[in-house]
């Protein structure tokens, strides 16, 4: 006998005591927590963001390629890593040497680029956090993680969910996700909360809103 | 479980030691009191508290009840996302297919994520052996890794550390695992994070294998969760060639919906926060985007046995949060290695003693390793009863009985060193159903007060050795009763 069928075996002796009836499982809990207005949800998604130490922008469409640029530049960021399927106007103000992802690029590679520019595929209000699916305009997991510095644009207020509820409901599971809630952080020593261990130090978080 | 701990004392032995300790309490004071606090506050902000966590439990006990349908189910999507899964009854066949798994690739070093399932196999110990490096890249896990120490907590396992130890530990071990840590390195929290980076990146950036743990496991989907905060768990999940997930097949959720609940108590739960930095998910492979080979091993090891207990199957709805531990006065003041397990503070006094069975003295003594306050069941996100498994677990110990160990029904017998606590329990049967020999008793004891030890002689000593004898009074109730008639006509 292999293992699976040991074990497959144990659990079904183990359960031998245990009734077929079964009361369905309650979901009485929220959708989500407290009514907001469209706006308000927004800015409880900013206010979160800033709370985990997330850097928030606000702009429009029209705005948003010189913020960027501008962004880039306050940090002295040389390059800048570039997924397949990015707006081609998100960059077209700055003149920062573009990366593009490809998969032949090692780590090491995307260690020495300095910033990386995604979109995502939903953020999430309540808890501060953005939601990144690896579609054409995000890219590979590794280039979140790797460069020590992510500018991950959202459009508001199409992107927004209020929960995590909402927000399981949009996300494929087919695909890789990476939730984001403010920059890397540790609490390992004496409970100090320190940003940056091994993702990006720095998130910025640009909410794009219709002009 | 594994060896790591094996020769522990039994928890009471080893307590004593910790207790005396003043840094060890010191450090674990801090802690719990801050994470304890700021978890209160994350909870508060929810007003459907109660109703996640009723559901947290019925999905569970659900899951459960039909563990061998959903973990069909979820061999079956995890194959067709293009991963390969194994089935391990034990940790000793844990660790020989990781093991096997890691040679194929011809590496001798992989990254790990901290992850409780392969402590409890003691995997690192096994590749060892064998000559294969594994680096511990949670910032705890190295510090006990760099340490040569023994995690002490579920969240934090170097929650028994200062600063001042750390930055000593970094200083002088560091360099004989890879980069050495800076010259000068202060005990900043924020220098010495940034020492680790330094440290591990190196690791990260060349590493071929990864190995991890998973929070969830959705049967529906195939899909895999990884919750962490620092981006460690992001790097060894996606930048090795290969992936080998270890997994207790108890962490399995029917549908990718029954995340909702877990992604809004886990955090709230273990690091007090709305949600954690990083959540990594995945279903099998993805062409051009992480590991190309990815292995899942489910892990039995003594959780099927577990399952087979009415009252102490329970424990394994547990999701690891470890907020059990920071609300408990026992573990508060012992520390966790005084548990002589992986999982330390009120989980692991009766998820320990049920995965390894009572035999081992240690073992027999973790029932007894609590107050029995109750605080753990109101901080449990999932609503495990502990005390009502821990007094269970201490009738077994004392009472022996029918249990499974490795799938077989067999009948405990009961522990030695019990044996006088079983003669006084039925001593005291005897002497409450006999009022005239209770009420001559009592007279005696209270005449001879002053002659009482402070122990116990003999197999007493068990008992009295963890507990102070409670001082017999001068009168037996009874009598300055009926001298007093309950003190009515303004005793005298």
């Amino acid at each position: 006998m292999n293992s699976r069928e040991r074990i497959l075996g144990r659990v079904r002796r183990a359960l031998a005591d245990v009734p077929a009836d079964e009361t369905p499982i309650a979901r009485d809990y929220l959708r989500e927590h407290g009514r907001r207005t469209v706006a308000e949800t927004v800015e409880l998604l900013a206010e979160n963001l800033a709370d985990y130490r997330a850097i928030v922008h606000r702009t429009d469409s029209a705005g948003l390629p010189g913020l960027i640029a501008g962004l880039l530049e306050k940090r002295g960021a040389a390059s800048v890593l570039v997924p397949p399927g990015l707006d081609e106007g998100w960059l077209a103000a700055t003149g920062v040497t573009r990366v593009a992802d490809r998969a032949e690029s090692t780590p090491a590679e995307l260690d020495r680029v300095d910033s990386v520019v995604t979109a995502c595929a939903v953020a999430i209000a309540e808890t501060g956090t953005i939601v990144l699916d690896g579609s054409p305009d995000q890219g590979r997991r590794r280039i979140t993680l790797v460069p020590d510095h992510h500018v991950c644009v959202v459009r508001v207020p199409d992107q927004v969910v209020s929960s995590v509820p909402q927000a399981l409901e949009r996300l494929d599971p087919v695909r890789p996700l990476t939730w984001i809630s403010g920059p890397s952080a540790t609490s390992d020593i004496e409970l100090d909360r320190v940003e940056g261990v091994h993702g990006p130090r720095t998130l910025e978080v640009i909410l794009v809103g219709e002009a | 479980m594994s060896g790591t701990f094996v020769g522990m004392p039994a928890f009471p032995e080893a307590a004593r030691e910790a207790v005396g300790n003043a840094t060890l309490r010191g450090n674990l004071r801090h802690a719990t009191h801050t994470i304890r606090a700021k978890r209160a506050k994350a909870v508060s902000e929810v007003s459907d508290w109660a109703e996640l966590r009723e559901a947290g439990k019925r999905i569970k006990d659900h899951t459960l009840r039909h563990l061998d349908r959903y973990l069909e189910q979820l061999e079956e999507a995890v194959t067709a996302a293009g991963g390969i899964v194994h089935w391990a009854a034990d940790a000793a066949e844990a660790n020989e297919i990781v093991t096997q798994l890691v040679k194929m690739t011809g590496e001798s070093e992989v990254v790990k994520v901290k992850s409780m399932a392969t402590q409890e196999i003691g995997l690192n110990e096994a590749l060892e052996a064998e000559g294969i490096r594994a680096y511990e890249t949670d910032l705890a896990e190295l510090i006990v890794q760099l340490g040569k120490d023994r995690p002490s907590h579920i969240l934090v396992p170097a929650i028994h550390r200062n600063r001042g130890e750390i930055r000593d530990i970094f200083t002088q071990e560091m360099s004989e695992w890879g980069r050495p840590a800076p010259e000068g390195l202060t005990d900043t929290p924020a220098e010495l994070a940034e020492a680790a980076r330094l440290h591990l990146r190196e690791k990260f950036l060349r590493a071929e294998v990864g190995i991890s743990g998973a929070n969830f496991m959705v049967a529906e989907t195939g899909t895999l969760v990884v919750v962490e905060s620092e981006g460690n768990g992001r790097m060894c999940l996606t930048l090795p060639e290969t992936l080998i997930s270890v997994v207790g097949i108890e962490k399995i959720v029917p549908t990718w919906r029954d995340l909702e609940v877990f992604l809004q108590t886990l955090p709230r739960s273990s690091t007090a926060e709305r949600m954690n930095p990083y959540t990594s998910t995945w279903t099998g492979t993805t062409d051009g985007d992480g590991p190309s080979t990815f292995h899942l091993v489910l892990l039995d090891n003594g959780r099927t046995d577990t399952l087979a207990d009415e009252v102490g199957r329970q424990a394994l709805r547990c999701i690891r949060c470890s907020a059990c531990l920071n609300v408990c006065p026992v573990y508060e003041r012992a520390g966790g290695h005084a548990y002589g397990s992986v999982y330390p503070g009120p989980i692991g006094a009766i998820l320990s003693p049920q995965l390894r069975g009572t035999g081992s003295e240690i073992d027999a003594s973790l029932p007894y390793a609590s107050s029995l306050c109750g605080a753990c069941y109101e901080v449990c996100p999932v609503a495990i009863d502990i005390p009502e498994v821990l007094v269970h677990l201490r009738e077994r110990v004392v009472e022996g009985g029918e249990v499974t160990r490795e799938g077989n029904r067999v009948v405990l017998r009961p522990a030695k060193g019990h044996a006088a606590e079983r003669a006084a329990m039925r001593a005291a049967r005897w002497a409450f159903t006999h009022p005239g020999a209770l009420r001559t008793g009592q007279r005696a004891a209270s005449r001879t007060r002053r002659f009482h030890p402070r122990t116990l002689p003999g197999p007493g000593r068990a008992w009295s050795g963890t507990r102070d004898l409670p001082p017999v009074p001068a009168e037996p109730f009874r009598d300055w009763w009926q001298r007093t008639r309950g003190g009515k006509d303004g005793a005298k």
